[in-house]
């Protein structure tokens, strides 16, 4: 036991390691910040394109959604990251980070967003364009605002993940959260800074995992 | 005649929601081969009182005892109990992904214990009883109303049950298959099983039952042979209910 | 060199994909191992928490929920590391492989767990009633007549949960295993060329491009309204 709290729960360790685990939960919140609004930029963006009937677009659309749905994310992060130098491109750990973020959770988002629009009964839109409304506008003011609702857990949902996402960041040298912690890890053979990581991450997620079992739990009592 | 010991025994019955006391010591009982119709107005805790007997719901208080067997001792074994308590319920209940004759088939199977061709020879001679043998490799999304609470009731005298209780068996039928179902409960009537059914259909209360329990506000107000409480109701409730349903 | 050649003396450089090529079909079987294995483990671990909240015991509750919150709420990568950095302060060595293996079972457990749960609670309580007024027991309703029932209506969410949580495979190559990442990563450090990592990515879509392709069938198939 004695053992277990001096290999897991060192306080010493942790205290000492606070500084640079606080410089990595900053880095972490605004990697969320930043990669969040990019993945719904480009899941709103699939997702109207994905309204548009014709087959030129349908195709590779589907077919690029379900390539980055099938390609792991570090895969894509690595790939772009070490890959991009060879054509000569510098690139940073954070500019890859939002590339590889934006391509991937752009495309789940998207799906997301798209069976959301699907969900809206047709009739909404054509009241809006009986009415005069342009396409962009039934989209903007009448679509979006339901489809949105009618998946909201799933867009916390998938929000949840993205934000663990940034965690593996660490592998490409990005100053997170669990880079700072395996960095203090490695010079203090110490795992603590780690589960210090980890009950950061806790305290930070489990609200929301907590918001999302909730809301799950309404939406299927309302089914019944 | 000697007087039979009751096959159900209900006593003092207490129940309560929270703060909703549904049952205010209720005293029930049923003798063997008699049809007792429990009729009242919705809240009157009739559906409540009909599940405590198999111990659907648990009762706060009281006792019931159901041919011999006391259904509220923990050390009963429930299970057993219930085989010889058939249950009929509003909304059918089949289970969907069985044919009807895997509907009645299953406990014979699980809970008897019975081999496959035993279990089949005794579902299809239940389903025979209900009219249905023609229909037994049906799924109840193929069945109407009607035929999935007559599969329902294969389902439970398949058993061979002492006592059936019948919770609201018709409300959910479309009228034109209401008949059909009543006639089956007549023919079991006739076959000597003994039955509780909690419903409105009236006109079946006076050709069939042996006795009707009127229920309100979780009581029971008044009790006897049909002709007396339709005819000469004397209870104010009574009067007043009878009116209503007599006007449609 | 112009441009393009750049490119694909790069990123499609034959002679460095065929260097490299064995070994990333050895990854490839690894991926396809480690992914079978926490699937089965997953779903399994999952499916039992779910039958065990559904004895309604209040104190065991409150421990599944708070198990499964936790790896709901944990990165996936950050259970790993503290798996096989941390144990070995322990006096306990896990490898990597079966690091990556117990961290992302336990992740798909949390998961799974929620949606078998939803599964059994949509199943009507008349199924329950009727069940059990015909005699049988707890177990017996719960296997015969509830489960398949339930099973049904989990299969969409849980197929799309279960591509995700695989494709967490990749994850393993931070602690040195040879999956696919881990043996095109190799590949580009000592090859001094990308191409390994074309390879490696082409691999996993050739790998999970069919299931996704196969989750959205499945999604389609048992959008059953009841």
């Amino acid at each position: 036991m004695q053992d277990f709290l001096e290999a897991f729960l060192n306080w010493e360790i942790m205290r000492e390691a606070s500084p640079i685990l606080w410089a990595g939960l900053r880095a972490t919140l605004l990697l969320s910040l930043l990669v969040v609004p990019l993945g719904l930029l480009g899941g709103i963006t699939l997702a109207v394109l994905s309204t548009l009937p014709s087959p030129f677009i349908k195709w590779p659309l589907r077919i690029w959604v379900d390539t980055f749905r099938a390609l792991p994310p570090l895969v894509l992060l690595i790939f772009i990251f070490a890959g991009l130098p060879f054509l000569g491109l510098e690139i940073s750990a954070w500019s890859a980070v939002a590339i590889g973020f934006f391509l991937n959770t752009g495309a789940y988002y998207g799906e997301i967003l798209r069976a959301g629009i699907e969900s809206v009964p047709r009739g909404q839109v054509e009241a809006a364009r009986s009415t005069g409304l342009t396409a962009a506008q039934t989209m903007r003011f009448i679509v979006l605002p339901q489809a949105v609702r009618n998946v909201l857990p799933d867009l916390i949902s998938n929000t949840l993940e993205v934000v663990k996402l940034t965690s593996i960041a660490s592998v490409v040298a990005l100053p997170e959260l669990l880079f700072q912690a395996r960095q203090a890890q490695s010079v203090t053979y110490n795992a603590s800074p780690i589960v210090a990581a980890a009950i950061i991450y806790f305290i930070l997620l489990w609200p929301v995992v907590r918001l999302l079992s909730r809301l799950e739990n309404k939406q299927l009592a309302a089914r019944r | 005649m000697t007087p039979a010991r009751p096959i159900v025994e209900a006593r003092a019955i207490h129940k309560h929601f929270g703060a909703l006391h549904v049952l205010r010591g209720v005293d029930f009982s049923v003798e063997e081969r008699q049809l007792v119709f429990v009729i009242g107005p919705s809240g009157s805790g009739k559906s409540t009182l009909l599940r405590c007997l198999n111990r659907l719901e648990e009762p706060s208080s009281g006792s019931i005892i159901v041919d011999g067997i006391d259904m509220l001792d923990a050390r009963t074994d429930i299970n057993k109990a219930r085989q010889k308590i058939g249950m009929v319920f509003q909304s059918f209940n089949l289970y969907p992904h069985m044919t009807a004759l895997g509907n009645v088939m299953l406990a014979l199977r699980k809970v008897q214990g019975l081999d496959k061709a035993e279990a089949e020879a005794r579902a299809q001679r239940a389903l025979e009883r209900v009219h249905l043998a023609d229909r037994a490799d049906h799924y109840p999304s193929q069945l109407s109303g009607g035929q999935q609470q007559r599969v329902a009731i294969a389902r439970s005298i398949a058993l061979e049950p002492r006592v059936m209780l019948f919770d609201e068996p018709t409300s959910a039928l479309d009228p034109e298959l209401v008949g059909g179902v009543l006639a089956v409960m007549r023919e079991l009537r006739e076959d000597g099983m003994t039955m509780v059914v909690v419903s409105h259909e009236m006109s079946f209360a006076r050709a069939a039952a042996d006795r009707v329990v009127f229920m309100a506000d979780g009581e029971i107000l008044e009790q006897g042979p049909p002709s007396d409480l339709f005819s000469a109701p004397r209870h104010e409730r009574l009067r007043a209910f009878i009116s209503q349903i007599e006007r449609h | 060199m112009t441009g393009w050649e750049r490119f694909t003396d790069s990123f499609f450089n034959a002679r460095v994909m065929a260097q490299y090529l064995p070994k990333i079909i050895e990854g490839f079987g690894l991926t396809i191992v480690l992914a079978l294995c926490i699937i089965a483990a997953g779903l399994l671990a999952g499916l039992s928490l779910a039958v065990l909240r559904s004895f309604a015991l209040r104190p065991l509750n409150w421990l599944i929920i708070f198990v499964v919150d936790l790896f709901r709420a944990l990165p996936p990568l950050v259970i790993i590391v503290l798996l096989f950095f941390g144990l070995p302060s322990m006096g306990m060595e896990l490898s990597g492989f079966a690091s990556a293996w117990l961290a992302l079972t336990l992740v798909l457990m949390a998961f799974s767990e929620e949606i078998f749960w939803a599964g059994i609670t949509s199943v009507p309580k008349g199924q329950w009633e009727a069940a059990r007024s015909t005699g049988l027991g707890f177990l017996q309703a719960l296997g015969f007549v509830v489960l398949p029932q339930a099973l049904r209506l989990t299969i969409p969410p849980l197929t799309n949960r279960t591509i995700a949580i695989t494709k967490g495979t990749a994850l393993a190559s931070v602690v040195a295993v040879p999956d696919i990442l881990g043996a095109a990563s190799s590949g580009l450090s000592h090859s001094f060329n990308p191409s390994p990592l074309t390879l490696g990515a082409l691999a996993y879509l050739v790998l999970f491009f069919p299931v996704v392709l196969l989750g959205r069938w499945i999604e389609t198939r048992f959008a059953w309204k009841r």
